[in-house]
């Protein structure tokens, strides 16, 4: 329980080159001798769990990179190509989806953990810059990681935040065509956004560098906000205590994560982003990642495009000013009480803003974001300056040793209780209004066999389902990201490698050129998709009355609709997430012969109950006995519309049953280990009290 | 600092082994799909399968060259004296001795299959070129005879004859 580094190696190789290169003394001394202060709560083991983050998105996204394609008309099939073909592709991908909300779940725990306890302050003043700067750097990260499926949120998202540069004045139009290297988002943005989001990971990784090099400098600061007087009695070797409580909490936040990467992969997702980007139709409604909303929130607020624009950066930019803009002396909010109250304050006003920037910019919306905008500054600007002035400071303990002496272990407990409630409305809120569905009535809740933790296929449903695509859907429907081989795949309709040739053999597949430069028609192999029933979208829409059937390949995930409160957050913990069936099976159902009164079909559409504006251009699909079951199954269009929506959902998420066979094992493993790394700690800090 | 019993230090040390030892395997089995994703996707396996070749456009004296899984494969229909010049030959003389009728089908002997990837690093070797007529490789100057057999140069063996079977007497079914 030394003070700094008093690294004196013994072995003879060690020696050898920590004469010439003194690394084994500076891990030492940064991660093994470095005195942390005692009274560390939980919220100190965010710095540690981002570390975690950084890595392990690092690492996916090298992997991902490995198979990805960063071209306009193959990046959201390389995408699929990973989820379904690569081995642990899905993994994979869930794995560095989900990571970079886990990240900023942490990053936000750990600024509003700077915030409560003035971390900020002298001497941190550059650790918190460092901090802001990374943080900046993660948003710009994440954007354009967001970018690079090319799914419809993907490109919108693209568009309208590279737009925001063209509020520059005299320049600004200039700086978007510099940004797009076109006059449009196309390929040449995409190519620049994934060189780009490879690069900028490795920024983050130097950034942090500087901001742990900072830390080691100042030292930790600790929720007394009192500094080290005695590094005998006020701190404790980062080896092993720091260590082995780091690494508990790195367990447990590694189960929150594999929630959702085993169970709800798609909670934190945009329905929108499983269809391919289309220059040509904004979706209904446009939202980011749900981590910028209270940002999107802020530049909604002004009603002026440049005004928008700035508000939203100085809302960021204000942070760094921070130290300067809080005089108090008093560091730790615990004996600041007014500072305390007005911390929650602003928690509440970030969660707000959060929750509105997933709303229509519209009516008491637009209102209620201009109030919290105005808060959201005021509280940097006017009323921590007021507060650092006026503010009476409880007495801060004399040292951390004291502090120790004097646990109130159960506010702590309290305090995490309601932030961790408070984080969670948060996130989930702000994800769940994220994706707003259009009017029209909800879709009833079905059963389904895959629904909960445990559910799996019907395999005879499967193949009833498939039954339904191939006589009446696949008419109009292509399903290309199919190959006939998959149907034999484990956890699909369960067929073998010699029934799926042989229906593929049923197929005509056109192939060539052959060796005289002519295109010629064979019969289907195993490794053929299902071929499309048009040759080309325009071809498709000809035939259609306008209208193009979308792909259906993903159609189960690609559709949505709003949960509303507080179900969502039930949701989140009943792992229900079969919005997409309930709406596909709904809208096979929900055709209506005569329109209600007053309702103006226009010509060539048809009445659906649950198509957003009612009108659609397909015709009724589905009635009661056209498709034959050999199974003894009703012949009624409730059956077939569950059927094929069953099938459908296979054909979206194929590997859902290794998915969740791999989560019950790593979710148990996790807790086994939380659990002796528990065990563990208390017996390593056992020593220190 | 401790003072615990010996009793004590045992149990904490039973604990410290265990959550290594659990942690290691975490570590192990997390490894294991940022490996294995390495290997070739399903949809690249599925590319792979057995392709058919028609022999019948192919001439006398003629070779040609197909892809099968990523790898060029010459089929090569041999000239009466082609074949002579294979069997006629002291297999004790041979870097890797193989006779041609274990390299050809019986009763198709003219044919001769093999994968065009030379034994040494990996170039294509030139057909109908070097001193055995057979092939020749640019890279280091590997020569194989007319039955794909390696006679001199660096290369370390044959080249390599595919699964392949006939369907008839003018297809031939690779993989
Ligand atoms: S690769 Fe053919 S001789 Fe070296």
């Amino acid at each position: 329980m030394s003070g700094h580094s008093t690294f004196e190696p013994t072995n003879p190789v060690i020696k050898w080159i920590e004469r010439r290169l003194p690394i084994f003394g500076l891990v030492h001394s940064s991660f093994v001798a470095y005195p942390t202060p005692r009274n560390l709560n939980y919220w100190w083991t965010f710095g540690g769990i981002l570390s975690l983050m950084l890595g392990v998105q690092i690492i996916t996204g090298v992997i991902l990179a490995m198979h990805y394609t960063p071209h306009v008309d193959f990046a959201f099939k390389s995408v699929e190509g990973i989820v379904r073909d690569v081995n642990y592709g899905w993994l994979l991908r869930y794995l560095h989806a989900n990571g970079a909300s886990m990240f900023f779940i942490a990053v936000y725990i750990h600024m509003f953990r700077g915030l409560y306890y003035g971390s900020y302050k002298e001497p941190r003043e550059v650790l918190w810059i460092l901090g802001v700067i990374i943080y900046l750097l993660m948003m710009a990260t994440g954007f354009m990681g967001y970018v690079l499926p090319w799914g419809q949120m993907s490109f919108w998202g693209a568009t309208v935040i590279t737009n925001l540069f063209s509020a520059i004045p005299y320049v600004g139009e200039s700086i978007v065509t510099l940004l797009w290297g076109g006059y449009s988002v196309d390929n040449p943005t995409l190519n620049r956004f994934f060189s780009l989001h490879y690069l900028m990971p490795f920024m983050i990784a130097g950034v942090v560098v500087l901001h742990v090099w900072a830390l080691h400098v100042a030292g930790q600061n600790n929720p007394a906000g009192v500094e080290v007087k005695n590094a005998e009695k006020d701190t404790v070797p980062f080896t092993p205590y720091a260590t082995i409580k780091d690494g508990f909490a790195m367990v447990c936040f590694m189960l929150f994560y594999a929630w959702f990467v085993f169970y709800m992969p798609n909670f934190l997702n945009h329905a929108d982003n499983y269809i391919p980007a289309n220059p040509g139709v904004t979706p209904a409604h446009i939202v980011p990642e749900w981590y910028y909303l209270p940002f999107y929130a802020i530049l909604r607020a002004i009603p002026n495009k440049l005004g928008g624009v700035v508000a939203m950066f100085s809302a960021i930019i204000v942070l760094a000013f921070l130290p300067w803009l809080d005089s108090a002396k008093t560091r730790s909010s615990r004996y600041r009480p007014l500072a305390k109250q007005f911390f929650w304050i602003f928690v509440l006003v970030c969660i707000l803003l959060g929750w509105l920037g997933g709303k229509p910019a519209e009516g008491i919306y637009v209102i209620a974001a201009r109030v919290a905008t105005f808060y959201y500054f005021a509280h940097f600007l006017i009323v921590l300056p007021i507060l650092s002035r006026i503010e009476k400071p409880r007495a801060v303990p004399n040292s951390i040793a004291d502090d120790v002496l004097a646990k109130n272990g159960k506010k702590a407990m309290a305090s995490i209780a309601v932030m961790l409630a408070v984080a969670g409305a948060l996130f989930a809120g702000s994800v769940q209004d994220a994706r707003a569905a259009e009017g029209g009535p909800v879709p009833p809740s079905e059963k389904w066999s895959f629904a909960g933790p445990f559910g799996k296929f019907n395999q005879p449903q499967l193949q009833r389902g498939l039954k339904i695509y191939k006589e009446v859907c696949s008419a109009c429907h292509s399903l290309s990201y199919i190959a006939f081989r998959n149907l034999a795949d484990q956890g699909g309709p369960g067929y073998n490698a010699a029934q799926a040739a042989a229906f593929a053999e049923e197929y005509k597949v056109k192939d060539g050129p052959n060796d005289a430069g002519d295109m010629f028609e064979r019969n289907g192999r195993p490794a053929d998709r299902f071929p499309s029933p048009f040759p080309n979208e325009n071809a498709a829409r000809s035939a259609n009355g306008g209208a193009y059937p979308p792909d259906l390949s993903l159609m189960a995930k690609a559709r949505s609709y709003d949960r509303g409160f507080p179900q969502f957050l039930i949701d989140l913990v009943t792992q229900f997430q079969e919005q997409g069936p309930n709406y596909v099976s709904a809208l096979l159902q929900g055709y209506q012969d005569e329109p209600p009164k007053g309702f103006d079909l226009p010509p060539g559409s048809y009445y659906n109950t649950y198509f957003p504006g009612h009108s659609i251009k397909m015709p009724k699909p589905l009635s009661d006995g056209q498709v034959t079951y050999d199974d003894g199954s009703p012949q009624t269009v409730a059956q077939y519309s569950k059927d094929v929506t069953a099938f459908l959902m296979w054909t979206a998420e194929p590997h859902m049953e290794a998915r969740k066979r791999l989560g019950f094992q790593v979710m148990l493993f996790l807790a086994i280990f939380a659990g002796l790394m528990y065990f563990t700690k208390k017996k390593v800090w056992a020593n220190a009290h | 600092m401790t003072t615990s019993s010996a009793g004590h230090a045992t149990r904490r040390d039973f604990l410290y082994v265990a959550t290594g030892s659990v942690a290691a395997v975490g570590a192990a089995a997390a490894a294991w799909p940022l490996i294995y994703q390495m290997n070739p996707d399903a949809s690249t396996i599925a590319a792979g399968a057995p392709i058919e070749v028609d022999l019948a456009p192919i001439t006398d004296g003629q070779a040609i060259k197909v892809f099968w899984r990523g790898k060029p494969i010459y089929i090569s229909n041999r000239t009466k004296k082609e074949v002579d010049d294979a069997r006629n030959v002291q297999l004790s003389s041979l870097p890797d001795p193989q006779t041609d009728q274990q390299r050809t089908k019986d009763g198709h002997e003219k044919w001769l299959v093999v994968i065009g990837i030379c034994t040494h690093l990996g170039c294509v070797p030139i057909a109908h070129e070097g001193s055995y007529n057979g092939f020749f490789c640019p890279c280091h100057g590997s020569v194989y005879d007319t039955s794909g057999r390696i006679r001199s140069g660096p290369a370390p063996t044959n080249l390599p004859v595919p699964p392949y079977e006939f369907v008839s007497d003018t297809k031939i079914k690779i993989g």
